[in-house]
């Protein structure tokens, strides 16, 4: 097999093909260039299939008095202020156009009594803001913007006679390196799944749209396309990462049996009278009231189990205790030594409720864990642990066009891929929406970037020679460590260590194995051929991993607070002096991650304005304030 | 608990079932049987697989003969003592062990016309009731699969049809189309018939049966659109109303948008004829090449270089002729 | 979205047994098989046998030779006797063509004698060892849309069942009644839920919003229509013994049971 790459041309590269690539790839289409988009699976099947709940977008159908400032103010709540403002304004601004764009492609969300686009409400949004269909609202998305595209190429058909005249879809293909000229991106390399043909794509832009980075965790409701990829693109070209600290975890995810591992248990069960217990028996969450909850929550068993049916004169059951805390107290208890055969505890409906009740409350979750697990939630408990969901943290990017940081020219981020819009916490369905309105100015601002340009920047030969060694190298090694093995391990290190609940022992400790395992990471070998061998593309795959969990563990390291996606139990508090600060990841010479802290932006006085002072002072140091 | 297996594996140029015995704990479904497989047994073996939650319709795959979803498919399905087979989806050419070329499917996507949005309705201005887009809502639900492809006896029995036929997951799509209230073309009904062969169908439902999303495609999608076929071309009454209300004409008026593009260019089946490009309406070849940075394909040598080389980056040595 | 580099023409997998499903697929067409067989061979042996069809004394007519259009009816013709006597002449010449049409071309029973009778296929990822298949593109099959016709047809014909009920009705009440009775609403069932009903009581309307009544007629067609199947069978049943019963009591190998009169 050759170890030449084939070669393409392109105006535009767009890797990723869930719903940012997508969006950006139509909209350099539009701009008349020539855009290819690489998809590490099938065409449609990107991650964004598994968004549940819908879009945020300020329409104003449900409730006429919600606009954009409100959705502005909401996502800065949720983001504890961390958020870049500005793209969380034009987030805010942008994405009712958005939604309705996806009608003129073809979308069918769910309809009002008068025709409009229905919308529902979820925590954390003032008022019903989520377009929705059912709960396939990211599938309704990937697919209308699916068909866009095909509809594109349709209309290039009719005018070249060749669908792929300039928008082509490369599926089941891998982007292993970014290619420099200088500091300007001049292309992409990185091999076919399906052949295992390496490629060679020459353009001077790139949009990265990968998505996120659960893969590095033990328990995650991601699919394997989520290793971190567009992350260590992004710095191995000399962008740099913002807020990798924070990721989405969520206390009660099934740990047992593998066919549901991740999947998320709502709360709603704990609300129902769901209890937790360790393997002891106990229902432990007493011990795990801190004192400023002491006076809203129950001390006894009789007393929290007199709350369900009377909730007015009985305090709550501590199982409703904050995520944080159940969180904090579920990984107490695991490291104990009191947890679950699989590494959590048990969540137990079943001998509280009668059956019919829990069917009749908790139909989804009892359909989904009865049909894909043969779990009966009404006869035997579940085992919970917490699960990783979303990362806020991403490439650094300019609000405006999505250009990354740091000292690359030509290369974009969109979706989840890019940090700051979410800040330290995201809410439901602004992820969806996200995905729309900076996929679509990326798309655009790589465009522009293409115009500006004098001249086309120009692959090395010894880059390609380089990045062709490192592609091939697992397969050359005769013998060395196994790719499953070390990806087990990896979560190992991450899920224990860099958790939704840290500590500083655990993460210099952490620090210290992912050092470990990067060495072993360097004599991977895998056997087989390069044709589909899925041993070969994880081995790839964990140089990437391994690189962005450094930045996690390292950013949670730095930041002592407790804040959004980050919990450290030596700092449980918020501070608004490291509100000011942004943890900048980026790689030097040597491969070796670096740190430094950088200035939030501060917002502009319109937007300052926007909110109650004495809400501001909850989160902003008293010279912020007094600057107003 | 040890269960027996055995698994497909192999690629275009031949293979065979191989035998494994694999552990299996409760409540696993057979793609956690094929992963750990992969971390144990047989690091190289290739299957398509991504949520995991049967929302993607990545992991398809015959098990015990039957068209399946991998992460679907519980173990406790089966007996403890039972054999369970795992092979490759037949009707699609194999590229390596359970995973198929499926790009007859998206070539099928790129015949079927798009959505035509409404003349003169703005983004935010469109208006639909709930009724009206269940139907089609149903059809979106589809995520691609391709189990119904795969099991459809027009192409899975014979290779041949290929051509001529799309399938259900495309016959849902243009019914999808058909039946949006906002939806331009009025031209689906005959691309159904002509350019997809829904007359090949012969309704015996096991795309249906297969569907793992549970989607109606034959009461809900296949037999309407046979069904609207017939009003076009067969019905009397229909035909007589048209006639009493002048319908006829106000269609025939919309039927001047243009017809889908004819898929001529690649046909769908694996087996390409050599065959002289499409001309232009202008009976001219097209140069697609126009629009492109360069003319013609991207040089193999990289566009850096300018032949002749300078002779002195040329590794050739000219024999010394003393 | 083709990848990159294809090394030339793909083979499908190399699997040698035709089928590796495990189950007992052969099962249901082979009742499909047995069952169609021998309804049909009952009915054909009754449409032919020229008497036991009429019980004078209730007015019972059986649905096999309704209506009864030749000199052997005697009371039986409602509707004039224009046909010939002829042994290959059945009584009912001018409905018994269109109800064969009806439920051949139905869209369950193609379904059902394409899977039992032409094996095609036999079942699910079964292969269908045809040699070649063209479907229902070309002549004969293509007449298979032809339903719509045959649908209209089986109304009118359902109608004259409900009359042969109402006629029947006159004396009294017997089981005979009862059966007659039940027979007909599972015939208006089966005829109401046929798939070309649906379409034509409002399947082919793009906006249902528009249409509220057509729309809650589609509603109920659609209830119905789901199980179409079921009825199918049910009527094959019903009318079966509709027939067996009048015939056992037109041959005085019983008597009616009477409830009234």
């Amino acid at each position: 097999m050759t170890t030449t790459p084939t070669r393409h041309l392109y105006d535009v590269v767009v890797i990723g093909a869930g719903g940012a690539g997508l969006r950006a790839a139509i909209e350099a289409r539009l701009a008349g260039k020539k855009t290819a988009i690489i998809s590490k699976s099938l065409f449609g099947k990107a991650h964004t299939v598994m968004a549940e709940g819908g879009a945020a977008a300020a329409m104003g159908n449900a409730n006429s008095r919600d606009n954009w400032m409100v959705h502005f103010r909401d996502t800065m709540r949720g983001g504890k202020f961390l958020n870049n403002f500005r793209m969380a304004e034009l987030h805010a601004k942008e994405a009712p156009e958005r939604i309705w764009e996806l009608e003129t492609y073809g979308a069918l969300f769910d309809r009002t009594k008068d025709g409009k686009i229905s919308q529902r409400n979820f925590g954390g949004h003032e008022y019903p803001r989520l377009a929705h269909v059912g709960d396939r609202t990211g599938l309704e998305l990937i697919r209308t913007l699916q068909q866009k595209i095909v509809s594109l190429q349709q209309e290039d058909f009719a005018a070249t006679g060749s669908y792929d005249a300039r928008i082509r879809v490369f599926q089941e293909t891998t982007i292993t390196e970014l290619m420099l000229d200088g500091d300007r991106v001049a292309g992409a390399f990185g091999y076919d799944r399906e052949s295992g043909d390496l490629l060679l794509f020459e353009a001077p832009a790139v949009v990265l749209a990968t998505g996120g980075v659960g893969r590095s965790y033990k328990v995650t409701s991601n699919s394997w396309e989520y290793t971190g990829d567009g992350h260590a693109l992004a710095l191995r070209a000399g962008a740099t990462l913002i807020n990798m600290e924070f990721l989405q975890f969520h206390p009660t995810g099934m740990v047992w049996p593998p066919s549901v591992k991740g999947i998320l248990v709502t709360e709603s069960v704990r609300g129902d009278g769901g209890v937790l217990r360790n393997s002891e028996g106990k229902r432990f969450m007493f011990e795990y009231v801190p004192d400023v909850f002491r006076k809203q929550y129950a001390e006894t068993e009789e007393e929290a189990d007199r709350w369900y049916t009377d909730p007015d004169d009985n305090r709550r059951p501590p199982e409703l205790l904050p995520r944080d805390e159940v969180a904090r107290a579920i990984n107490s208890e695991v490291k104990a030594g009191r947890g679950s055969p699989a590494g959590g505890v048990f969540l137990d409906i079943s001998t509280r409720l009668p059956a019919e009740q829990i069917i009749r409350r908790l139909p989804s979750m009892h359909h989904q864990f009865k049909e894909l697990a043969d779990v009966d939630i009404t006869k035997e408990p579940m085992e919970v642990g917490p699960t990783c969901h979303y990362v806020m943290g991403g490439v650094e990017v300019d609000p405006d066009s999505g250009a990354a940081f740091g000292s690359v020219q030509g290369l974009f981020a969109a979706g989840e891929v890019s940090g700051g819009m979410h800040g330290s916490n995201r809410l439901g369905g602004n992820s969806l929406s996200d995905l729309l309105v900076f996929g679509k100015r990326a798309g655009e601002h790589a465009a522009a970037y293409l115009d500006a340009l004098p001249s086309r920047p120009k692959v090395s030969r010894v880059d390609v020679a380089a990045a062709t060694e490192v592609a091939l190298a697992p397969l050359a090694r005769a013998d060395g460590e196994n790719p499953y093995t070390l990806q087990q391990d990896l979560q190992a290190v991450m899920g224990d260590l860099v958790g939704i609940i840290r500590r500083e022992g655990e993460l210099s400790d952490a620090l210290k194995r992912l050092h470990e395992i990067r060495l072993r990471v360097a004599t991977v070998a895998v056997g087989g051929g390069r044709r589909y061998n899925p041993g070969w593309h994880l081995a790839l795959d964990l140089r990437n991993m391994l690189v962005v969990s450094e930045c996690t563990a390292k950013a949670a390291l730095e930041r002592e607070e407790s804040r959004g996606g980050h919990t450290r139990e030596d700092f449980p508090k918020m501070s608004p002096q490291w509100r000011r600060v942004n943890l900048v990841c980026s790689l030097d010479e040597g491969g070796q991650v670096h740190l430094e802290r950088k200035p939030v932006p501060a917002m502009r006085p319109e937007l300052f304005d926007l909110f109650e002072r004495s809400e501001l002072a909850k989160y902003l140091t008293d010279e912020e304030l007094g600057e107003e | 608990m040890k269960r027996h297996f055995r698994v497909w594996r192999g690629d275009s140029s031949g293979g065979d079932l191989e035998d494994f015995d694999v552990e299996v704990n409760e409540g696993e479904v057979v793609l956690d049987v094929i992963h750990r497989l992969q971390a144990t047994q047989t690091p190289d073996l290739a299957c398509r697989w991504n949520c995991k939650a049967g929302k993607c319709g990545s992991c398809s795959m015959e098990i015990n003969g039957m068209p399946r979803l991998g992460c679907m498919t519980r173990m406790s399905t089966f007996t403890a003592d039972e054999t369970v087979t795992i092979t490759p989806l037949r009707t699609f050419p194999v590229i390596r062990d359970l995973v198929t070329d499926v790009s007859f499917n998206y070539e099928k996507a790129r015949e079927t016309p798009a959505f035509a949005p409404p003349a003169g309705v703005a983004p935010g201005e469109y208006r639909m009731q709930q009724v009206d887009v269940e139907r089609s809502q149903e059809f979106r639900k589809c995520i691609e699969c391709f189990l119904c492809q795969n099991t459809c006896h027009v192409v899975r029995d014979h290779e041949e049809n290929k051509e001529a036929f799309a399938g259900p997951r495309f016959f849902i799509r243009a019914a999808e189309l058909d039946m949006h209230p906002l939806d331009a073309r009025t031209d689906r009904k005959q691309h159904a018939q002509q350019g997809q062969g829904l007359g090949f169908c012969n309704i015996t439902k096991c795309c249906t049966e297969v569907c793992p999303e549970h989607i109606k495609i034959t009461d809900n999608a296949i037999i309407p659109m046979k069904e609207r076929v017939v009003d076009r071309r067969y019905d009397p009454l229909v035909r007589l109303g048209r006639k009493i209300f002048r319908r006829d004409q106000l269609e025939a008026a919309g039927e001047s948008v243009p017809r889908a593009t004819p898929a001529t260019a690649e046909t769908p089946s694996g087996r390409r004829l050599p065959e002289s490009p499409a001309l232009g309406p202008d009976g001219r070849l097209d140069i697609a090449e126009l629009s492109a940075p360069i003319q013609g394909g991207p040089s193999p040598f990289g566009e850096d270089i300018t032949f002749p080389l300078p002779p002195e980056r040329v590794t050739y040595h000219h024999p010394d002729p003393s | 979205m083709t990848t990159a580099t294809r090394p030339g023409v793909r083979a499908r997998a190399a699997i040698t047994a035709r089928t590796l499903r495990t189950d007992r697929w052969w099962l249901a067409p082979l009742i499909t098989f047995l069952g169609l067989t021998a309804w049909v061979t009952y009915a054909t042996v009754r449409v032919f046998m020229h008497k036991w069809f009429y019980v004078e004394a209730y007015h019972y007519l059986t649905p096999f030779y309704s209506p009864c259009l030749t000199d052997r009816c005697g009371d039986a013709a409602e509707f004039g006797t224009p046909l010939p006597n002829f042994w290959l002449i059945p009584e009912a010449s001018l409905t018994l063509p269109f109800l064969l049409l009806f439920r051949l071309t139905c869209y369950y029973y193609r379904k059902a004698y394409y899977r039992a009778f032409w094996l095609s296929p036999p079942a699910c990822a079964v292969p269908d060892r045809h040699e070649k298949y063209s479907g229902e593109t070309r002549f004969p099959l293509v007449f298979q849309n032809a339903h719509r016709y045959a649908f209209y047809a089986a109304a009118i014909i359902s109608v004259i069942n409900t009359w042969d009920a109402i006629r029947a009705q006159a004396t009294g009440l017997g089981l005979g009644n009862v059966i007659l009775w039940v027979n007909v609403i599972m015939l208006w069932a089966y005829t109401l839920s046929c798939h070309s009903c649906r379409h034509i009581a409002g399947g082919r309307l793009k906006h249902f919003s528009k249409h509220p009544v057509r729309y809650r007629f589609w509603t109920f067609v659609s209830k119905l229509n789901t199980r179409h199947m079921l009825l199918a069978w049910v009527t094959l049943g019903t009318l079966a013994l509709t027939d067996f019963y009048i015939m056992a009591l037109s041959a005085d190998w019983i008597s009616d049971l009477r409830l009234i009169g």
